[in-house]
């Protein structure tokens, strides 16, 4: 029963959160994703159309004409749900035809897809390694693999962020365990960085590991044909595990995979919870999906697009005076250092119209607040444009253009 | 080895394993590694690691914990606990 000390112990809790200045609040939005959207924020208030700076909607295809129609169609001809996990009666021709498309995509051998790439990252660990075994990550891997990794037996191990020498000595001081994975996220989705991927293929082979690539923030958009970091880094088919998610770029539904090694991923098959014990993507969303990879296969425009975007919105605050994490990934981090600061200029750009959102310790390490900004294809020049003005603006209120981080932090602190 | 090398050693170790390349943050005996988001506890488990083997000792589970681990001060104290 829920006493009312019960209760009180949970409103304390609560408190804290909101003292600590970190609790959470949803926008709604009344429309479908795109560059613009209606929020209304604080709940209750007339909506408010804004340009969307803070979507993983990288490839506009969110609510992309052909996609929804495809979406339609599965849902005609494949129903609404399933009503079952995949091994019971929960497969569909259409799952592993879609399967087949994200191997064939990846450049792996197969493809085994989850409810989502948290629930892949969370099973995959466990079903293909042992207490025999060590998993070595690098430090700011996303906290979907932690979880995984702290669900699974192997011992851990973590390096320091793309620091490749002390990955190095890590696998020395592992070469005891019966199989070593070094585990990374292909593009890092807090500081828009990428793994250096043909570096840590090249240890791996060295000290004989495999290597595992979470690719969220890639698939679809990175590389010259949009397959990912690997093939940015010329190592297509040197990756032993990739998971992914149909959540961002794909789509942007939901849903997620491991794909890779055929052996690797028959055992998630027979292992992984999240698979065994949880239905799979439903036939509308895999419908929708079979639409995404059947355009992006087809041309690489919008990921070109997204390109041009990129380079077009770094230069655009760089010249303005932002002080930003330099990269090439659509995700645009505006360092401030400073938690409030970066809440206080992220309300402010609401204001004018601008969606991005402020973060701050512990999603970012202590000093490190930031504003980050992510770029689509569904962005016009004029969004961008607009953009850039609404940043200039409140940047020059604060007093951030044209400083670095030490002065940012000598006018408001860490 | 007397308290004095012990804690140098587990601070060099601290400095080497978790400072990145640029950050210049003064660590202390007494700098909260934890709390002071200086060290994760996912990252701790190589701590633990280093500790067992530098000074040829197990620490169970439950007693490496997050405030166990704190500072070098208190590293130091838990080590003790287990070598005597
Ligand atoms: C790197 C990374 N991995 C996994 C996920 C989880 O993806 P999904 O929404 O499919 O569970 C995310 C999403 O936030 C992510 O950024």
């Amino acid at each position: 029963m829920f006493s009312d000390k019960c209760r009180q112990s949970y409103i304390n809790e609560l408190n804290g959160i909101k003292q600590q200045g970190i609790f959470k609040q949803e926008r709604f939005i009344h429309a479908p994703q795109g560059a613009e959207i209606e929020v209304e924020f604080p709940a209750g208030a007339s909506t408010k159309k804004v340009i969307n700076m803070c979507a993983n909607n990288y490839l506009g295809l969110s609510s992309h004409p052909e996609v929804v129609k495809a979406a339609h169609e599965g849902l005609d001809v494949r129903g609404y749900g399933m009503s079952s996990v995949r091994f019971i009666c929960g497969t569909q021709d259409i799952h592993r035809q879609l399967e087949n498309k994200l191997t064939e995509f990846l450049g792996t051998e197969d493809t085994l897809l989850f409810p989502s790439c948290m629930d892949a990252n969370a099973g995959v660990f466990e079903a293909v390694l042992t207490d025999q075994d060590v998993m070595i990550a690098d430090r700011l891997v996303h906290a979907s693999i932690v979880d995984g990794m702290r669900l699974c037996k192997a011992a851990q191990d973590t390096y320091k962020h793309s620091d490749m020498e002390h990955l190095e000595a890590k696998l020395q001081e592992h070469q005891d365990k019966r199989n070593r994975m070094i585990i990374t996220d292909g593009v890092f989705s807090m500081d828009g960085d990428l793994a250096k991927l043909d570096k840590i293929v090249e240890l791996a082979e060295k000290y004989d590991a495999m290597v595992f690539v979470d690719e969220s923030h890639a698939s679809g958009f990175i590389g010259k044909t949009g397959r990912g970091t690997h093939e940015h880094c010329g190592v297509l088919g040197h990756i032993d595990i990739i998971t992914t998610t149909l959540g961002k770029a794909l789509g942007g539904a939901s849903g997620g995979c491991v794909s890779g090694r055929r052996e690797l991923v028959e055992l998630c098959r027979q292992r992984a919870r999240p698979y065994l014990f949880s239905n799979t993507v439903a036939p509308v969303i895999v419908y929708g999906a079979l639409k995404v990879m059947d355009l992006i296969s087809k041309t690489t425009e919008r990921r070109d697009k997204l390109e041009q975007n990129t380079i077009y919105w770094r230069k655009l605050l760089k010249d303005a005076g932002f002080d930003i994490k330099e990269g090439e990934s659509p995700i645009v981090p505006v360092m401030l250092y400073n938690a409030k600061l970066a809440q206080d200029i992220a309300t402010d750009l609401y204001a004018e119209g601008i969606y991005a959102i402020g973060f701050f310790f512990p999603v970012v390490p202590k000093g490190q607040a930031r504003i980050r900004t992510q770029l689509s294809a569904a962005h016009e020049k004029h969004h961008l444009d607009k953009a850039i003005e609404a940043f200039t603006k409140v940047g020059k209120k604060y007093n951030v253009l044209g400083k670095g981080k030490k002065e940012i932090i000598e006018m408001y602190g860490m | 080895m007397d308290d004095k090398e012990m804690k140098k050693m587990v601070l060099d170790y601290v400095k080497r394993e978790y400072l990145e390349e640029g950050d210049d943050r003064e660590i202390t005996e007494s700098t909260p590694l934890i709390s002071g988001g200086i060290v994760d506890s996912f990252s701790m488990v190589s701590l633990k690691r280093f500790l067992e083997k530098k000074f040829s000792i197990a620490i169970p589970d439950a007693d490496a914990s997050p405030e166990a681990f704190d500072t070098v001060n208190s590293i130091v104290a838990l080590v003790n606990r287990f070598i005597k």
